[in-house]
């Protein structure tokens, strides 16, 4: 019967070929233009830690006095990060299952290497629990350890790719890296690990390469490196003064206990400083954020990213209502045939039926269009210099999604033409034939 | 033409007729208020720098190695460079309009304006002002095209060099935009020429600069959504880091010759350094470079756009064609009994007008609060009321031009069609 039903819709839709293809033509448009921008949207927000990022929460502490003003919300506003009391407070604590302070510097890379210029690299000054807790992926030797913060020690890991600059190879363990106005042994080499976007950085938008050298940030403090992000709101401007946030702080936290307790503990936090007097607003305002609600909270997603799938999707609503009225138009008009089948013995079940395989038979011509046009546009967005461009592809799975929202949208779109065709009174129909 | 026969045959399709009022709504909500955010774009993107942009070349170079003193070494270079056959002018400049890197200070017009400041931790106080700083080596102001409208350039013996990051020094004279002169003295921002403001690390010192000298034009380094973009200040400061960027002013066809050469040239006077074909462009292609993310709004905004007059022209059209062949037989009897073929086409005229019209209305009230919503969520301004008629405007035309084919098939049906049976 099905084979029969699709032998019927293709002759009708051969009937007026015209028709039909304004239907796939508008389908097709429709659909490749906003699987377009949800591919783009997809990357945008796509997982920085696959597998962690659930496990992964950010300290937010408010110690701005009461008449700091600024607009609540701000990306990159002080509390963006926190200040080096308080982030050492939190390290000391240890009420995470891990927890790590970080910040990122540039630092000169020189090679001993014959034919390789001084290039400056970006890197992270960090805590020993950085590595595990993120999984970084190790190639040679390991991490530093929480003795090695505690002594400042001049330890360094590089990325492979930093490794290939300094020294020609990627085993590099053990051996004297220059970096800056310093040098650092090397303990160990890490996989060119780069999540996207870079979730750590404190002022986010980052989608870079990311970071090639890890110090401990201990060693970078007592060597008076140069964070490139800072904030402040007193009078005492240094690294380790209470009133300049520079810190982006992460901890680890595996249950819902975990969290819960983890919140407490940062609101008791909050109210023992305002009792010290060094807080000055509600300890209310302690938060605790999952990584991917930290993102949304910076903005990570630009604007007219959000703004173009917004666009896609109103145009492939004004095409399913395109189609809509066609399919109506189109069904209507077989009142006659409808009535033959009916009048031979055809319930309105097999009619809705045979009218909802054509519909899905336009749907799936207008996926496979929509699959060429959403590939041209991705292709004209990978095109363009901005920095997320690069990664707009489509995986199996946006194709299927494709294809099955396709027809899902055309079989929608005859729900309504269909259910009107099929109640056609057939008497009255085949009297007027 | 009578309407009342129109009405009544739409009564019979009703919900055909609907549905082509509700795309062609929701067709004019997205068109009006993409067709707005099009318009803002392209105003942002052709925001004017004050600069002479054609021919002017940059070079970076990031000396790591350059010790304490780079202005010596970037002096050489300097030198090398006006040198070059085809280099009109060059200058080493701090920075330059949309290249992402701003230096802003503030400044104020008296002492007492200087302690409100102070007290009030805030720059918004009378008298006192923000501004973007670009510092310059002598023939910055040619080599950049800037136009004074008062004052003259800054003298020889007043450039200085900076000194490394932690101290600042502190300029005799500057030279200010227009618009930084009307935020300073509001009053009489037309003679600001020879007044003394405190400025930058002169604002912390009480120490005065000179203003010598207005430019018409000057942007920010950035493109602010405030739109207060044009406050900058030019001081005789020679800038004193590794980092350093030439700007190159040639003849526009010798661009590109220049742009080779100039790399060449810097990296045969220091061997250490590698200065690639990256690290120089032209000003028109930084400039393109800072608002991609604009442009590529723009096309995709366009596109969608005209995708949608698209769609909707063809679900008018694709729908009168059925009508048309639908109603052939009624058609042919109108004829038959006497109406001119004028009558047919104005009938489908008339009645693709009836539903556009309902069509309009209702997405007139969409676009508004499509644009309120829009407001709420992603900073956009009000949408300027002139474009709901123009939006109304373009509807109608393109509903008149996509039922224009249809409704001459219609007219061209002959009479004889009345006495065919079916």
């Amino acid at each position: 019967m099905f084979g029969y039903y699709i032998d019927m819709a293709l002759r009708s839709l051969k009937r007026s070929p015209i028709l039909t293809a304004l239907m796939v033509l508008a389908i097709g448009l429709g659909i490749g233009a906003s699987m377009t921008m949800l591919t783009v949207l997809n990357v945008m927000t796509r997982d920085p830690l696959p597998g962690r990022s659930a496990h992964i929460y950010r300290p937010h502490l408010n110690p701005l006095p009461l008449d700091y003003h600024y607009k609540p919300g701000t990306v990159g506003g002080p509390t963006t990060a926190l200040t080096w009391p308080d982030a050492k407070a939190l390290l000391d604590a240890h009420r995470g299952v891990r927890q790590a302070a970080m910040a990122r510097g540039y630092l000169t890379a020189r090679s001993d290497h014959p034919g390789a210029a001084a290039k400056s690299v970006a890197g992270s000054f960090t805590t020993h629990d950085f590595f595990p807790m993120f999984g970084v992926p190790f190639v040679a030797g390991h991490g530093w350890s929480g003795q090695d913060d505690v002594d400042a020690a001049p330890m360094v890991v590089v990325t492979r790719k930093l490794a290939e600059r300094l020294f020609g190879t990627a085993s590099a363990v053990g051996r004297t890296a220059h970096l800056g106005k310093h040098d650092f042994q090397v303990v160990g080499v890490v996989e060119d690990w780069h999540p996207q976007p870079l979730f750590y950085a404190i002022i986010g938008t980052s989608f870079d390469d990311g970071d090639q050298f890890f110090l401990p940030l201990s060693t970078a403090m007592s060597l008076h490196l140069d964070h490139n992000w800072n904030n402040g709101w007193g009078k005492d401007d240094s690294p380790t003064s209470p009133t300049v946030s520079w810190l982006s702080f992460w901890v680890e936290l595996d249950n819902p206990a975990q969290v819960a307790a983890y919140r407490r503990f940062l609101v008791d936090y909050s109210a023992q400083q305002k009792e010290l007097g060094r807080y000055e607003r509600p300890a209310s305002e302690a938060r605790l954020y999952g990584l991917t609600q930290w993102l949304h909270r910076e903005g990570l997603v630009p604007n007219d990213v959000m703004l173009q799938t917004w666009l896609a999707l109103g145009f492939l609503f004004v095409c399913l209502v395109n189609i809509v009225a066609l399919l109506l138009a189109k069904f209507l008009r077989k009142g006659g045939e409808i009535s033959v089948r009916r009048a031979l013995g055809a319930r309105r079940r097999d009619v809705f039926r045979q009218l909802g395989v054509e519909s899905a038979l336009i749907g799936l011509a207008g996926g496979v269009l929509g699959i060429g046009l959403a590939e041209l546009g991705l292709w004209a967005v990978r095109q363009r210099p901005n920095d997320y461009a690069h990664l707009a592809r489509m995986n199996g799975v946006m194709l299927i999604a494709t294809v099955v929202s396709a027809i899902v949208v055309s079989l929608l779109a005859g729900l309504l033409p269909a259910w009107r065709a099929c109640r056609i009174a057939p008497a009255l129909q085949l009297k007027a034939l | 033409m009578q309407l009342q026969p129109i009405l009544a045959s739409l009564k019979h399709h009703k919900l055909t007729a609907l549905l082509l009022v509700l795309q062609v709504a929701f067709s004019c909500a997205i068109i009006t208020n993409a067709v707005f955010l099009i318009v803002q774009r392209v105003q942002r993107v052709t925001t004017p720098s004050g600069l002479d942009e054609r021919a002017l070349s940059l070079v970076e170079v990031d000396d790591l190695d350059a010790g304490a003193n780079p202005l010596a070494l970037h002096k050489a270079d300097l030198a090398a460079l006006r040198k070059l056959p085809g280099v009109e002018s060059a200058a080493l400049i701090s920075n330059v309009p949309f290249s992402n890197s701003e230096h802003g200070s503030g400044g104020c017009t008296s002492l007492a304006a200087v302690h409100a400041v102070m007290k009030a931790q805030s720059l918004n106080v009378p008298g006192c002002a923000q501004a973007d700083v670009y510092a310059g080596t002598p023939g910055t102001l040619r080599t950049l095209g800037l136009k004074l409208v008062a004052g003259r350039m800054f003298d020889a013996d007043e450039y200085v060099p900076d000194k490394p990051s932690d101290q600042s020094v502190i300029a005799s004279a500057m030279i200010v935009t227009q618009d930084f002169a009307r935020r300073l003295y509001p009053e009489h921002p037309d003679h600001v020429v020879g007044r003394d403001v405190y400025f930058g690390e002169g604002l912390m010192k009480g120490q005065p600069t000179r203003i010598v000298g207005v430019v018409a034009h000057l942007h920010q380094a950035n493109v602010s959504s405030d739109g207060s973009d044009d406050q900058s200040a030019l001081l005789p400061v020679e800038p004193n880091e590794l980092r350093a960027l030439f700007a190159l002013r040639s003849s526009p066809a010798r661009q590109d010759s220049v742009i080779k050469a100039a790399v060449a040239a810097l990296n045969k006077s220091n061997p250490g350094r590698q200065v690639s074909a990256n690290d120089a462009q032209t000003y028109a292609h930084m400039r393109a470079s800072y608002f991609q993310g604009d442009t590529t709004m723009i096309g995709l905004l366009l596109a969608s756009a005209l995708g949608l007059v698209f769609v909707t022209a063809l679900g008018i059209a694709g729908l009168a064609s059925f009508w048309v062949q639908q109603r052939r037989r009624s058609i042919g009897i109108r004829r038959a009994i006497g109406a001119a073929r004028g009558d047919i086409l104005h009938y489908f005229q008339i009645e693709n007008f009836l539903i556009v019209t309902g069509g309009v209305m209702l997405g007139l009230l969409l676009a508004v609060a499509l644009n309120l919503w829009l407001m709420s969520h992603y900073e956009l301004s009000r949408l300027p009321l002139f474009y709901l008629p123009i939006g109304a405007l373009a509807m109608w035309l393109l509903g008149q031009l996509a039922v224009l084919s249809p409704a001459l098939r219609a007219a061209a049906v002959p009479p004889v069609v009345a006495t065919r049976s079916v």
